[in-house]
């Protein structure tokens, strides 16, 4: 029984032990988990890992968590997923559980107010700051400039569902990739 | 409401948040707060800024750590237990982590496939710029009366900025607004 388990259980803590560190979100964890994946116990190489980084990415919910479900998968199918997810998301689960249990007890002291009323621009400065990197690298440009802009303005003032905004877009894409660009290129003008 | 009705709204929300979350943390802040501050109204806009400050200095994935802080608090606040709210969190945490789960089931049956396959490439070329929007948008919203009460805030607001585009550690500098907000205030 424990040679047939040891394979989930090393899973688990491999990314037990991801998830406890990942501070500041998904993408601070990826060369950890690289780290431990590929180059100390050698679950896939490094080519492997990159694609299957940019599919992770992709797909939706937490890079940290699709990440350590396609690697659990890879190694021992569809438990080996349950595994390695347990793992990534039991840490913090922990560590929040204990700070909804008490934070309500110091929300109100005056001191913890002070702290947070400087904290609070940082949060929104944080969120802000990737914005013109990632502008950059997804390659926005003057003429595509209007669909964050558009997004940010109808989620922000109008209070539209990010939902519907994602299925659009989703639906945009589709529309503007697969038959425009398409029908363009067969008919032979203009790249774009 | 009821404690069934409650847990299932709860998990059904943090289902939409896992199955349309994509672009990573920043980008999922206006889903989650979509469905959590403003269509259920389980915590405030004002503690939802407090907790994504939270999230950002614990570790863990920022869509996770809301559905199990969230999970706990609106059971509670709704005059429930502790052991009510422990539930809670993990209906919450497991609906936010189902759709991953079978997504990546089905990636890593069809690696391939998805790889190359142009309809799904074509998605998610869309999917890009949006998500910068909605970025955007979270920050937009948390850009608040209450987030800047005064000049002091924006000035802390444009030397995180700065530090943060010549990529200090951002937990660093959470701390470092911490101390000055003891300081300033």
């Amino acid at each position: 029984m424990r040679i047939v388990l040891k394979p989930y259980i090393e899973l688990f803590f491999a990314f037990f032990k991801i998830g406890a560190f990942t501070f500041g979100g998904g993408y601070a964890m990826i060369p950890l988990i690289r780290n431990e994946a590929v180059f100390k116990r050698k679950w896939l190489n490094d080519t492997d890992f990159v694609e299957m980084l940019a599919v992770a990415q992709s797909m939706p919910g937490p890079v940290a968590l699709n990440t350590a479900l396609f690697i659990g998968n890879r190694r021992q199918g569809f438990k080996g997923s349950l595994a390695a997810g347990f793992g990534v998301i039991l840490p913090s689960f922990i560590i929040i559980l204990l700070i909804a249990l008490f934070f309500t007890q110091f929300k109100d002291n005056p001191l913890v107010e002070r702290i947070f009323k400087g904290i609070r621009p940082a949060v929104v400065a944080l969120i802000a700051a990737p914005l013109i990197q990632l502008g950059k690298s997804t390659g926005i440009t003057l003429k595509t400039l209007w669909i964050p802009i558009a997004v940010a303005l109808s989620v922000w003032l109008l209070n539209v569902s990010p939902i519907l905004i994602i299925v659009l877009s989703i639906a945009g894409g589709i529309a503007y990739y697969k038959f425009i660009v398409q029908n363009r290129k067969e008919r032979g003008n203009g790249t774009d | 409401m009821g404690l069934i009705e409650l847990y299932a709204s709860m998990f059904f929300a943090f289902l939409k948040i896992g199955l349309f979350g994509f672009g990573g943390g920043y980008a999922m802040l206006p889903l989650i707060q979509h469905e959590v501050v403003y269509r259920y109204g389980w915590i405030a806009l004002e503690e939802f800024t407090d907790l994504v400050a939270i999230f950002q200095t614990t570790p863990g994935a920022i869509a996770l750590n809301s559905a199990t802080y969230i999970g706990y608090s609106a059971v509670t606040t709704a005059g429930y237990g502790t052991l009510e709210g422990i539930l809670g969190s993990v209906i919450c945490t497991a609906g936010v982590s189902i759709p991953p789960l079978i997504i990546m089931t089905l990636v890593c049956t069809f690696f391939f496939k998805i790889k190359h396959n142009s309809w799904i490439q074509a998605a998610l070329k869309g999917l890009k710029p949006a998500i910068i929007g909605l970025i955007a948008s979270a920050a937009l919203i948390l850009m608040n009366q209450r987030n800047f009460p005064d000049y002091t805030s924006w000035g802390i607001f444009l030397v995180i900025f700065i530090a943060s585009l010549k990529k200090v550690d951002p937990i660093l500098l959470i701390l470092i607004a911490g101390v000055a907000g003891v300081l300033l205030y």
